[in-house]
């Protein structure tokens, strides 16, 4: 078996602040095989879209401190030169973000902003660089993208900017795609249509896509192992099924109570997960979610309080920060 | 667009229209006498009488004013016979004073001050909005911080401060300068560069200030900006980020102030041209009121407010050109 395409190993943010130090992300591990989907999953504020950054290189080094390895394609991505790093973005790896009416530059022509993307790593002509610009709109699924090229951003719907986004990060044929939250800021009629994008075009190329989301109903489709991160930890690790059908976690099971489902046979109430995601600057001690946890008297002594538990196997691919004996991690009522 | 520009034009002549009224009625509301102003040393007061015909200040205000803008059209005549003396079109009033219409001496006064506006925008607007940027890319660094404590100062001195201490020292205790006399630039470019540059100077260091402060806030909001994330997640170059992403989309209040500010240079730096003895516009005015000579007065206020209304609708297309989404589709 080769090595995973795309490696995180021990992965700390933290940001200085006049308020103290906000720990974003916490020694988080993970890796994604080559054509793979990994999903990040958690609330805002878990420190998803950090790590994202974190992996693109486009965290400001002078305001967050960084620590631990992301290997690339066999690459250390920080042990590289920033202007080497660059250059990987937008040709190796890319990223499309989550609201796509302020991603784009709104004085420059879409046309322009592809055709920008092209020429910072190709030395190709303008006019050819126009033509992949057209040819990317085409295939993302933009009607008449020979005219399209010539609009500005604000003259498109929410859906198609967001195509235009998803072109760009595609048109140099990335073998790493992030897509953090890129259906959060659209309708709800469109998001179908921008995931299956997303899906169809990932399948095509075989890139290994990354998917940040707090939708855990967007994962099911497309994630082939799904990270759940809370207050900048990852609490469980697994494939789809273990996240979906055997989920250990009491964070992971108050996710999926409270995604609403439409093929449910009777209504359902939706249960939702008592309290706030907790202050990066003040985490609290022993398990970050146990302020939270509907579970903790379960656990015997206070160790929830003043321990914080490792992530651990509990099958072979699956790994539950929990203090929770394994037997013991699917509640009474079989919630999912 | 064509449509556009077309009504932002003629909204501009009705504002000019209502700017004439403006100027004239607020003088004529001036408590002193135009017609003993204008006599003369030797002071009957029937040669009083005959200026006020003469002026016409024995019609309604309503009247006079009618007048003054037919002058503007088609030009006037002051008095009759032989004495009389005509102001050809476009007539901004005569300077009995001078005995010369208030149009010509403004237009022998524009040259210096247009000089000193344009150098000193040059100046200001490239020093002001690069080292702006600069400070806003080491934000809360000594270079920043250093930037913003002179910038502070250059903004807070007085002209007439700087003007004199650069005076001082660069002409009288260094002579590196000759003392300023204006020459036109078509006569002696040399001589006329050595005039100007001082008051270059002068007047860009207290401009610079306001606009690196200006560019160093614009910079560092649209650094935060979710497209410049999209930029550098493209792999553009930081210089390409800087100048091209977020420079050009923190230009639209630089442009406005910018705008009004050529303006109002073009009405003349008084005290700036005072201390540098520039024969110009702002010179103008100045002697005009310790005269006293209305006619320039009125003449020079039309002539700045005209220049300000014009850069508002310049600046105003420049706002279409810059960001496409206040263009009128």
């Amino acid at each position: 078996m080769s090595d995973p395409f795309l490696v995180v190993e021990d992965l700390n943010v933290s940001f200085p602040t006049e308020d103290g130090l906000v720990q974003a992300v916490s020694g988080s591990s993970f890796s994604v095989e080559q054509g793979q989907t990994l999903a990040i999953v958690g609330e805002s504020g878990s420190g998803k879209s950090v790590t994202a950054q974190a992996i693109m290189g486009l965290l400001n080094r002078n305001s967050a401190a960084i620590s631990g390895s992301v290997v690339l394609d066999g690459t250390d991505l920080f042990t590289l030169k920033d202007d080497d790093v660059r250059k990987l973005r937008g040709s190796t790896m890319a990223m499309i973000f989550q609201d796509p009416l302020s991603s784009l530059h709104p004085f420059y022509r879409i046309g322009d902003q592809l055709i920008e993307a092209v020429q910072v790593h190709a030395r190709v002509s303008k006019s050819a660089a126009r033509k992949r610009a057209i040819d990317a709109l085409d295939h993302v699924g933009i009607p008449a993208p020979d005219r399209r090229v010539d609009d500005y951003p604000h003259q498109l719907s929410g859906g198609m900017r967001q195509r235009v986004m998803i072109a760009m990060a595609l048109i140099n044929s990335p073998s790493l795609l992030i897509a953090d939250e890129p259906t959060t800021a659209l309708d709800v009629t469109v998001q179908a249509q921008i995931t299956e994008l997303i899906t169809t075009l990932q399948r095509e190329s075989g890139t290994t896509l990354l998917m940040i989301t707090h939708d855990l109903g967007v994962v099911a489709d497309m994630a082939d192992e799904v990270c759940v991160m809370y207050g900048g930890r990852i609490v469980e690790y697994g494939s789809v099924d273990d996240i979906y059908y055997r989920p250990e976690h009491p964070y992971t099971h108050g996710l999926l109570a409270s995604v609403p489902r439409l093929a449910a046979e009777r209504v359902e109430r939706l249960d939702p997960i008592p309290g706030n995601p907790p202050s990066l600057i003040n985490l609290p001690t022993g398990c970050v979610f146990h302020p939270r946890c509907t579970r903790r008297a379960d656990v015997p002594g206070n160790l929830c309080v003043t321990e914080e538990p490792a992530l651990s196997a509990s099958n072979p691919g699956h790994l539950v920060r929990c203090h929770l004996p394994v037997g013991a991690r699917t509640p009474a009522g079989g919630a999912s | 667009m064509a449509g556009y520009v077309v009504r932002r034009v003629l909204i501009m002549i009705l504002l000019l229209l209502l700017l004439t009224a403006a100027v004239f009625f607020l003088f004529s509301l001036l408590p002193a006498d135009v017609a003993r102003l204008t006599c003369g040393k030797i002071c009957t007061d029937q040669t009083i009488e005959m200026n006020r015909m003469r002026l016409g200040l024995d019609k309604s205000v309503l009247e006079q004013y009618w007048i003054f803008l037919k002058g503007l059209v088609v030009g006037r005549t002051f008095g009759e016979g032989p004495a009389a003396v005509v102001c050809e079109a476009p007539c901004l009033g005569y300077s009995f004073t001078r005995n010369e219409p208030v149009l010509d001496l403004i237009v022998a006064r524009l040259p210096p001050t247009i000089f000193l506006a344009m150098g000193a925008f040059v100046l200001f607007i490239i020093g002001g909005v690069s080292v702006g940027v600069y400070s806003a890319l080491r934000r809360g660094r000594w270079q920043d911080k250093g930037v913003m404590g002179a910038s502070l100062i250059g903004y807070s001195l007085p002209s007439f401060f700087i003007g004199l201490v650069a005076i001082y020292f660069v002409i009288i205790r260094w002579k590196l300068l000759p003392f300023p006399s204006y020459v036109p630039p078509w006569e002696d470019p040399v001589g006329f560069v050595q005039t100007m540059i001082l008051p270059w100077v002068v007047l860009a260091i207290l401009y610079a200030a306001f606009y690196t402060r200006l560019t160093r806030s614009q910079m560092l909001e649209t650094l935060n900006e979710d497209y410049i994330r999209t930029a550098r997640a493209k792999g553009l170059p930081e210089r390409v980020v800087v100048r091209k992403h977020a420079l050009r989309a923190g230009l639209t209040p630089i442009v406005t102030a910018a705008g009004l500010d050529f303006a109002g240079l073009l009405g003349g730096a008084i005290i700036l041209e005072t201390i540098f003895s520039l024969p110009g516009l702002g010179s103008l005015a100045v002697s005009a009121v310790l005269d006293p000579d209305l006619s320039i007065l009125v003449g020079v206020t039309l002539v700045t407010a005209t220049f300000i209304i014009v850069a508002n609708l310049i600046v105003d297309l420049l706002y279409a050109v810059i960001d496409p989404r206040v263009r009128p589709s």
